[in-house]
């Protein structure tokens, strides 16, 4: 989705000197398209790959068959969603901090459900969240569904006392009335719906989870080229036109391109790797 | 009544020109993707998707266009299942069996037309279903826990015995290795792989696409090859196109049963279709089977696995819409169509988008007309096709199968598995083993596990939540029954006919 809509900006933008074809390459989380630009394509300097934190985070716990964040270049990300964690309607805690003094008395009983796999983005957002205000991350019980839906359903009917996960996820029952976010994990207070929740940081937890949408290239391409895409990425990024399909594709606006990403992405497959290994998820 | 005023508003926004040419145009599509296996309304949707943005017609509209295309894939896709033996979804496995029996009986129009009418049976149930009950049976779904899921994937596995053919052991063979290539990928809960060798392709573990095609395609071709080596003509020519009004009579309850079980799958987020179609199809080898003929071209064997799989693709629409729940990678694509058309799946949406939720119901139902008028006449060019010679015919289905298999993933390895699955299913057939239970071990598998898991991670290991509700309780007490009282009612049945 990030692609076609990136794909299509270009052209709007006259930035492309020919066609921009979009290749969709399932498979392995990314895995298949990482494998595909670090042994087919390392010199090809045409080609742009997407990414998220689904990306950095199978990256830290070694799954792509020994590929690592240094077989490629980071290029930047130009729109993100943030995590939330929600709760039902009748639920006993009306913020953050209250949730959080009833789970650091006793964690076991408090269940999260989540989209993601252990160690996957929703279990991992929560997992960072809690050990920042001081609770053991072992002592979290997550349990994974197959997508936020599922995870929601299960919040719903009463399985799970948590929701972890984003917020164009929640929209729906949110407004409803059917649940309610208890916090978004964002470095300032989101645009739209969520806008009265307060974030993390305010309630003194400095965490933020942020889902990027964006792009790295193969690691063989000259310099030049990478400060041509990292040019192209920024024009597409700051453009009017990118403004707008970013807000139908509901992402929130988030911007860091170049070097500073290359070290953001690095830290954070830093930081994913760490905590894998302290909840015995890595090898 | 309140419903019915909302139909009659959905009816208005489903007969505009626009919605109506729309949907005669998306169930055209969806036919003709269904026909071809692998290329999938997943594909064809995702393609069509960012065309209606561009078009900038009504939400509704694309909505209509791209459901069109959903359950319209349903109807196409039992032709190549029926004709062919090439099923390209899980859900019309079951079709196979007897479907594609009748064909090589010479009855390949009449399994073609059934299809066709039980497939119109049950989206049309499910329509009214899904217009009466939709906020109710959200509120329902919403209770149906781990542990129920569960209790759901064992009575599905009960299927089983209607699926084994003459011998049980066999058919727990095939079962066991359905679920062993089930564990292939990575790790549900975890994420940590399992059996893929270091071979990044495998970590979505095996594609049913590949799988099924592999197993029933290839190796038909292989059987076919051989008989036509040894000079005899494999599939018969084409007798009468249409069913005979004694052969609806008969299939006439099964399809209504078949319809409203396949509804409330349907409706379970994450059940979906495959389980219908299984469950209906062994559901009525125990009702109605008596002379035991389902297994050997029983038109009833067709139309109950084709009106709960349609039933279920409308039923889906509930945990879809109310929800935000996507039961399969169809519907997960359709999700993704909602969110890009402003539109936010939730309670909410039935009345805060009255003319999206009653348009497209009413849509549905005016597709499902279409489809019947499509698909009926189609009938007897398609079953021309088995008159093509066979040295047309067989490269035709290999031809066919390394196309399908490949539009899944472009992927090479894939093609090769495929073959590898058809040498497999080709050594399955001669030592008479079903190939069907090993299909419902890969599908049901992964459900089964995850949902064993989960349980138990809510109950902190306490195996008692398997049976601490009343719906599980009840599925667990229709498992046991439908293993234990066919036996039985055999007995009766062969007592009876002795003293007839």
């Amino acid at each position: 989705m990030t692609c076609r809509s990136v794909g299509r900006v270009l052209r709007e933008l006259d930035l492309s000197p020919g066609l921009v074809r979009t290749t969709n390459m399932p498979g392995a989380g990314g895995g298949v398209a990482y494998a595909h630009a670090v042994t087919r394509r390392a010199s090809d300097p045409n080609v742009l790959i997407a990414a998220s934190p689904g990306t950095t985070l199978l990256l830290a716990q070694n799954i792509y068959g020994g590929l690592t964040e240094d077989d490629v270049r980071w290029l930047g990300a130009i729109g993100a969603e943030y995590g939330v964690l929600a709760v039902a309607e009748d639920a006993p805690w009306s913020n953050l901090g209250e949730l959080m003094d009833d789970w650091r008395a006793d964690p076991g009983v408090i269940v999260v459900s989540g989209g993601s796999a252990a160690a996957g983005q929703d279990h991992m957002k929560v997992l960072l969240l809690v050990q920042r205000a001081g609770i053991d991350p072992r002592r979290i019980r997550y349990v994974p569904f197959d997508g936020g839906g599922e995870a929601m359903t299960a919040l719903l009917g009463g399985f799970v006392q948590i929701f972890s996960g984003e917020a164009s996820e929640v929209e729906g029952q949110v407004r409803a009335g059917r649940m309610r976010v208890l916090t978004v994990l964002a470095p300032q207070r989101l645009e739209g719906f969520l806008a009265e929740v307060p974030t993390a940081r305010e309630s003194g937890i400095d965490v933020d989870w942020i889902t990027w949408r964006g792009f790295f290239v193969p690691s063989d391409i000259s310099d030049e080229r990478y400060d041509e895409w990292v040019e192209t990425l920024r024009r597409v990024g700051q453009s009017p036109e990118w403004a707008e399909a970013r807000q139908r594709n509901r992402l929130q606006p988030f911007f860091l391109v170049g070097e500073e990403f290359d070290a953001f992405v690095r830290q954070q497959v830093l930081d994913f790797r760490t905590m894998a290994r302290e909840i015995g998820l890595s090898r | 009544m309140d419903a019915l005023s909302h139909l009659m508003g959905g009816f208005a926004v489903a007969l505009q020109p626009i919605n109506l040419g729309l949907a005669f145009v998306g169930v055209l599509v969806g036919t003709f993707v269904g026909m071809l296996p692998g290329i999938g309304p997943i594909n064809a949707i995702a393609i069509l998707i960012p065309i209606t943005f561009a078009a900038g017609i009504p939400p509704e509209s694309a909505l209509i266009l791209l459901s069109g295309i959903y359950y319209g894939s349903q109807y196409g896709n039992s032709i190549s299942t029926i004709l062919l033996n090439v099923p390209g979804t899980a859900s019309a496995v079951v079709t196979a069996l007897d479907g594609h029996e009748m064909t090589k009986q010479g009855r390949g129009g009449p399994a073609l037309a059934t299809a066709a009418i039980a497939s119109f049976f049950g989206g049309t149930i499910s329509i009214f279903g899904l217009v009466l009950f939709a906020p109710l049976l959200a509120q329902w779904a919403v209770r149906f826990g781990p542990a129920e899921y569960f209790a759901l994937m064992i009575f599905a596995f009960s299927a089983l015995s209607s699926l084994a053919g003459d011998s049980l052991l066999r058919g727990l063979a095939s079962t066991a290795l359905g679920l062993l290539l089930a564990t292939v990928g990575l790790d549900p809960n975890s994420a940590i792989p399992r059996y893929t060798f270091g071979q990044l392709k495998l970590l979505d573990g095996m594609d049913f696409v590949v799988v099924t095609i592999g197993l029933f395609a290839v190796s038909e071709v292989l059987q076919l090859l051989e008989r036509t080596g040894a000079g005899s003509a494999a599939l018969q020519g084409y007798g009468r196109v249409m069913i005979s009004a004694r052969e609806f009579a008969h299939m006439f309850w099964t399809m209504l049963r078949g319809s409203v079980l396949g509804f409330f799958v349907g409706v379970l987020p994450g059940a979906g279709g495959t389980i219908a179609s299984f469950l209906a199809y062994s559901t009525e080898q125990r009702i109605v089977d008596r002379e035991g003929t389902f297994g050997t071209g029983d038109i009833r064997g067709v139309a109950a696995p084709e009106a709960a799989n349609n039933a279920a693709a409308t039923g889906a629409m509930i945990p879809l819409l109310t929800l935000g729940v996507p039961g399969s990678g169809t519907t997960a694509v359709l999700l993704g169509a909602l969110l890009g058309l402003g539109i936010t799946p939730g309670p909410l949406l039935i009345t805060e988008e009255p003319d999206l939720f009653w348009g497209l119901a009413a849509s549905m139902y005016v597709g499902n007309v279409f489809l019947l008028l499509l698909n009926l006449p189609l009938v007897g060019v398609f079953v021309r096709a088995l008159r093509l010679p066979q040295w047309f015919l067989i490269p035709g289905v290999a031809a066919l199968s390394f196309v399908a298999v490949y539009a899944v993933n472009q992927s090479g390895f894939d093609l090769v598995l495929m073959t590898a699955f058809g040498v497999l299913g080709y050594l399955m057939r001669k030592l008479r083993f079903p190939l069907a239970p090993v299909i419902l071990g890969l599908v049901l598998g992964p459900l089964m596990e995850k949902n064993l898991r989960r349980a138990m991670a809510l109950s902190g290991g306490e195996w008692a939540v398997l049976f601490d509700s009343p719906v599980a309780i009840t599925l667990w007490i229709m498992a046991i029954a439908s293993l234990t009282i066919p036996p039985i009612l055999a007995r009766r049945g062969a007592r009876g006919s002795a003293t007839r």
